[in-house]
């Protein structure tokens, strides 16, 4: 990283055309042997001069590194409520004669599951390779079976079976006039970087990514923090099952983005930014590094930018690996320094002690879009559309039981029952907003508003019918925490799968109200004792449920005192046969 | 002979007895414990079945069908049964076995062990078999409070008892729940 800085070059300069950091030398080394040899740590270790526990400790967090061998062709299902069916990922095991997380002995292939890859609005789906298959089915499975059994190259498959085709249904604000390349930083250079983050504050724009701090005054804590360098740096770790936005965004509107970007380095004197993308869009690489390039061409970014003496700003991209946790600001920041993905300890925030130290800017995709769009357009044309609180629209990602699943652009305060109508929801029993962080929401409060002071949602809309059985739903919610908890604190790295284990045995038929009340009473301590977000939330499924859906944990539950966890003759079996004893003793009833 | 004190049983199963030894370390509080409180099936009386009581104090979890059918005993025999300390509440340190297969432990232990003479899994009936995992206590049973520590401390003990004895919820100050 020091050498980065210093603009020097790093020995192993060009990993996919990407910037000499840990995460990428380890994607290189996973791609090229499927897992990461400790030889090849260790080299790493001297080539980035890290130590070498800090390289495995890296391998050992983030979910698309591992230091056994996956198969050449390494398949990984979401398993996300919307783009998950996990049903399909056992079909294609018994097609490849293949177990679940174990790669088959000819190392061909490797078959396991994913949190959310962000395919929500194309039903089920896989990774290959870092590469995406969308609707799936029956028929692809056996296409895709065929393919790996006579090992043809993946360039070589059908392009049809990779194509991704997101619907745009409802266009608002941003996504109907788009912007003119360079309009938002003329503007910018004419307000003055004092007045340009007056607007943005005038405009009430608030952060895109869910928790909805006023980005101007973000920006202009971020500019009155003392550093040697201020840093910008995009959020686009979007994680959270059933948002799929920002991959459009990246996709149909990464100039606005960038442009975005570069409005706040001026407004903050910031030199360098970071797009930070998570690993599931590594396919959008190879185009966001084009659009890059392009901008530099076009005097947009680099030095003097479009003829302003000294304003000198560029943008690199890094990316991750498999880590929901990412998403959370401070922890995005440790990833973009090498680190493993654990929240920082807050105060002090990113704005003063950020990347390296440095004041910096964190925000969603979203968010930089929007902001360009405000400079060039001035507060009032932001703040005329959606409520009191929450200024401009709204990008949804809308999935799950509807007919028409994409992209819709509301301004805020739109109720969840005007964006059911809109996109063919028409039984919906249940809607979460938010993603599994958020709230699931009852069909009697479908006409509360999305907005900040009501559902606040970074974009996931999930809609759930009449037939889903909402007890799944937040199985799956919980399983996901409990996989993705970072481990740091204990409330959150325990608590969730202990979550996950009541939640299991009610949905297995063995539960009873005692399992109920201290599955409940667990929640509370989880939501309560945790560092981060992702504890303060995890329990958020369980805790809704239990309150606006009563009946479907009560159907479940035994109607005796206890049950055990587990049965307990079953547990005896081994030794039984260990000690080859049959006796009375030797069982338990 | 029948009095009105409150009965207490206590018993360690797959534990080390150091919660019974911190609960000795009430020192001479224990005297005065002792005008309420008579003890039922303990180390402490060598009583070897319970009798209904009020109060069952459970150390260690479950790693062998005895631990279960004692930890049932209590169960049906104690009005209020507590989990104490981090063998009973979470496993603890037998629950370290749980990163093996019961199989491999035996055969570590009993066939390919150093030192291991004549090596053969022992069969005798008078042995209780081990659970494939060590488990702890409300994964068998309903557990009604848990004291937590390793081992939770005298005062811990005493607070909880005195609670219960005066029929309050019982609950521990944030002192006693600090351990470093």
């Amino acid at each position: 990283m020091q050498q980065l800085l210093q603009g020097e070059p790093c020995p192993d300069q060009a990993v996919n055309g990407l910037m000499p950091h840990l995460l990428h030398q380890l994607h290189a080394i996973q791609q090229q042997y499927r897992y990461i040899p400790t030889q090849q740590s260790k080299q790493v270790s001297e080539t980035l001069q890290l130590p070498l526990a800090q390289i495995e400790s890296v391998i050992d967090f983030y979910s698309f590194f591992t230091r056994t061998p996956r198969g050449q062709y390494t398949l990984l299902f979401s398993n996300c409520t919307s783009c998950g069916d996990l049903a399909l990922m056992r079909e294609l095991c018994q097609l490849l004669k293949v177990e679940q997380g174990i790669t088959r002995t000819d190392g061909l292939v490797s078959i396991d599951e994913t949190s959310c890859i962000g395919m929500c609005d194309h039903g089920a789906s896989l990774l290959i390779n870092d590469r995406v298959i969308a609707h799936l089915d029956s028929t692809r499975l056996k296409q895709i079976a065929e393919y790996i059994e006579s090992k043809t190259p993946l360039d070589q498959w059908s392009p049809e079976l990779f194509s991704i085709n997101t619907q745009i249904y409802k266009k608002g604000l941003l996504l109907e006039q788009p912007l003119e390349q360079g309009s938002a930083l003329t503007a910018a250079f004419k307000l003055g970087s004092d007045a340009l983050i007056q607007t943005l504050k005038q405009s009430g724009l608030r952060g895109r990514g869910g928790a909805g701090f006023t980005t101007g005054m973000k920006w202009e804590f971020c500019r009155q923090a003392q550093g040697a360098q201020h840093y910008v740096v995009c959020n686009a770790d979007e994680g959270e099952p059933g948002t799929f936005k920002d991959r459009i965004l990246l996709t149909d509107h990464a100039h606005e983005l960038f442009e975005g970007m570069t409005v706040a380095a001026y407004a903050l004197g910031a030199q360098q930014g970071y797009l930070y993308l998570r690993g599931e869009y590594r396919y959008l690489v190879p185009h966001i590094q084009q659009v890059l390039t392009e901008r530099r061409q076009q005097q947009l970014l680099g030095q003097n930018i479009l003829g302003q003496q000294g304003f000198t700003f560029d943008i690199e991209l890094v990316v991750g690996a498999g880590a929901y946790i990412c998403g959370e600001e401070s922890a995005l920041l440790e990833s973009l320094e090498q680190k493993r993905g654990v929240p920082r300890i807050r105060p002090p925030f990113p704005v003063t002690h950020g990347y390296l130290g440095q004041p910096t800017v964190v925000n969603n995709v979203e968010t930089f879009v929007a902001a360009a769009h405000i400079v060039s357009k001035g507060a009032n044309w932001f703040k005329a559309h959606g409520t009191e609180q929450s200024a401009g629209s709204k990008l949804l990602s809308i999935s799950g039981d509807c007919t028409k699943a994409g992209i819709y652009e509301y301004a805020f305060g739109v109720t969840v029952q005007q964006v059911l109508d809109d996109c063919g929801a028409s039984d919906a029993q249940a809607v979460q907003v938010g993603g599994p962080s958020g709230t699931l929401v009852h069909r009697k409060d479908f006409g509360r508003q999305l907005a900040f002071e009501d559902l606040a949602t970074g974009g996931s809309i999930m809609i759930y019918g009449q037939q889903r059985d909402l007890l799944k739903v937040v199985r799956n919610f919980t399983h996901f925490f409990a996989h993705e908890s970072c481990g740091f604190c204990t409330p959150c790295r325990v608590g969730t799968p202990l979550l996950r284990k009541y939640l299991d045995k009610i949905e297995a038929g063995h539960g009873t109200a005692y399992d109920r009340e201290e599955m409940a009473r667990l929640a509370k301590l989880v939501k309560k004792r945790s560092h981060c977000g992702l504890g303060q939330t995890a329990a958020n499924p369980i805790l809704d449920l239990l309150e606006h859906f009563p009946h479907v944990c009560e159907q479940r539950l035994l109607h005796q005192e206890y049950e055990p966890f587990f049965n307990l003759d079953a547990a005896l079996e081994t030794t039984r046969q260990l000690s080859h004893r049959d006796d009375a003793e030797a069982h338990l009833a | 002979m029948m009095t009105n004190k409150v009965r207490v049983a206590t018993t360690s199963l797959a534990g080390c007895f150091g919660c019974h030894m911190s609960f000795l370390d009430m020192d001479e509080r224990l005297v005065g414990l002792l005008e309420h409180v008579e003890f039922d099936r303990s180390p402490l009386t060598d009583i070897k079945h319970c009798q209904p009581c009020d109060i069952g104090l459970v150390e260690g979890g479950l790693c062998n069908a005895e631990n279960v059918h004692v930890l049932r005993e209590f169960r049906n025999n104690c009005k209020i049964l507590i989990a104490v300390g981090a063998c009973a509440i979470n496993g603890g340190v037998p629950a370290m076995r749980n990163h093996y297969e019961v199989q491999e432990c035996l055969q570590e232990a009993y066939l390919n062990g150093v030192g291991v003479d004549n090596p053969m899994i022992p069969s005798d009936p008078e042995l209780p078999l081990l659970l494939s995992k060590v488990h702890p206590l409300h994964e068998v049973v309903r557990v009604d409070y848990y004291l937590p520590g390793c081992p939770p401390s005298g005062d811990a003990f005493y607070a909880i008892l005195s609670d219960l004895l005066a029929g309050r919820e019982p609950s521990l100050s944030k002192t006693m729940l600090h351990y470093d």
